[in-house]
């Protein structure tokens, strides 16, 4: 009988490659495997540990380093981590090395620009799945406006963007307004 | 315009700016952070390259930004600089997730806590839309370009179709008229 750091790897590699545009996509398996199959964690301890992945900085996938961490510490974390991160960095890597390698021709620059169209119109509908999910409202889409024209048109640092979004709901928290 | 950039960083440099991105990014939008770091701020490389990067990191499974961060790292440093650029968006970021993680699991959370991270995540949604609306301004001001990025967009917000599907479709179809005409 495999360790639990090793059935956790085996768990997360395969679902790394499914994570088409953002890793999204594999958060429904990812608790059909941990909360109903394995029964590692509760569908409730699951779910906060999504909650605090979307709050914490860096990327989404990291929701499956927490996982492994509170299912098996440290060695589950890493286990974790290796699955959900390892197989699609050696594909992009390899995509990347062949790309340097013929580019300018043709059937890549097709590629290139054929895909630009396709790139923005995901980017732009995750903004807008994102604007749709803000639990504050007007208010919350409405700094979510300010802060990209600000953004596109002023060199201001993004992380004081960020604070001041913070420092906005608070204050408005504690004069009781929201 | 080449010879406007900077000289390249070195490995050590990509993880440190790729560590200070990693964690200094809320809510998402990590590719922002990036388009503003590498291209605006550090005229590391081009607009251009940048979101040729991009199309190809949305397009291959993996997630966007340390698919992204590997892009840059290797057009950057080559193999060194990709692992450097890999850990760099990573490790820092497990290390920070693992401790909320765990400040969360012993003080419960107060509610201000929460308020600070709405609006955090709320500006933080500009960096996204932003570059939205930048990858968008480059694409070619033509029907059939401009239709592709509207039905991708419909059908991944409105529809919610599956992303694979979306992309295998949209993408070859586009990828196929744009070589044929070119």
């Amino acid at each position: 009988m495999p360790s639990l750091p090793f059935s956790i790897l085996l768990v997360f590699l395969p679902l790394s490659l499914v994570t088409i545009g953002g890793g999204q996509s594999a958060i429904a398996d990812m608790h059909r495997q941990i909360v109903d199959l394995h029964q590692w964690m509760s569908a409730s301890q699951f779910v906060d540990a999504f909650a605090i992945a979307r709050l914490a900085p860096g990327p989404g996938s990291l929701l499956a380093t927490l996982i492994g961490w509170q299912i098996a510490g440290f060695w589950g974390a890493l286990a974790a981590t290796v699955g959900i991160f390892g197989p699609t960095a050696f594909l992009i890597y390899g995509v990347a090395h062949i790309w340097s390698r013929y580019e300018g021709a043709r059937p890549l620059r097709a590629l290139e620009k054929g895909l630009r169209p396709v790139a923005a119109g995901m980017i732009l509908a995750a903004s807008y799945v994102l604007i749709q999910s803000l639990d504050s409202g007007w208010l919350g889409r409405s700094i979510a406006l300010v802060s990209t024209a600000l953004l596109m048109l002023t060199p201001v640092n993004p992380l004081l963007l960020i604070a001041g979004g913070a420092g906005c709901f608070v204050g408005l928290h504690l004069l009781a307004l929201i | 315009m080449p010879d406007a950039f900077a000289e390249r960083p070195s490995a050590l440099q990509l993880f440190l700016i790729f560590a200070r991105i990693g964690l200094t990014s809320f809510g998402g939008g990590l590719s922002g952070w990036m388009l503003r770091e590498f291209v605006q701020r550090r005229r590391l490389m081009s607009e251009e390259d940048f979101l040729n990067g991009l199309s190809v990191a949305q397009a291959l499974p993996g997630v966007n930004v340390t698919n992204m961060a590997i892009w840059i790292g290797y057009k950057l440093g080559g193999r060194s600089g990709a692992i450097a650029s890999w850990l760099g968006i990573v490790v820092p970021a497990a290390f920070v997730i693992v401790l909320i993680g765990s400040l969360f699991a012993s003080l419960g959370g107060y509610e201000i806590t929460h308020v600070a991270l709405g609006g955090a995540a709320s500006a933080a949604i500009g960096l996204s839309l932003a570059m939205g609306l930048t990858a968008a301004r480059r694409v070619p001001r033509r029907a059939f370009p401009l239709a592709i990025m509207a039905a991708t967009f419909v059908a991944v917000a409105i529809l919610k179709w599956p992303l694979l599907w979306t992309v295998l479709g949209a993408g070859s179809l586009s990828v196929a008229v744009t070589y044929r005409d070119g």
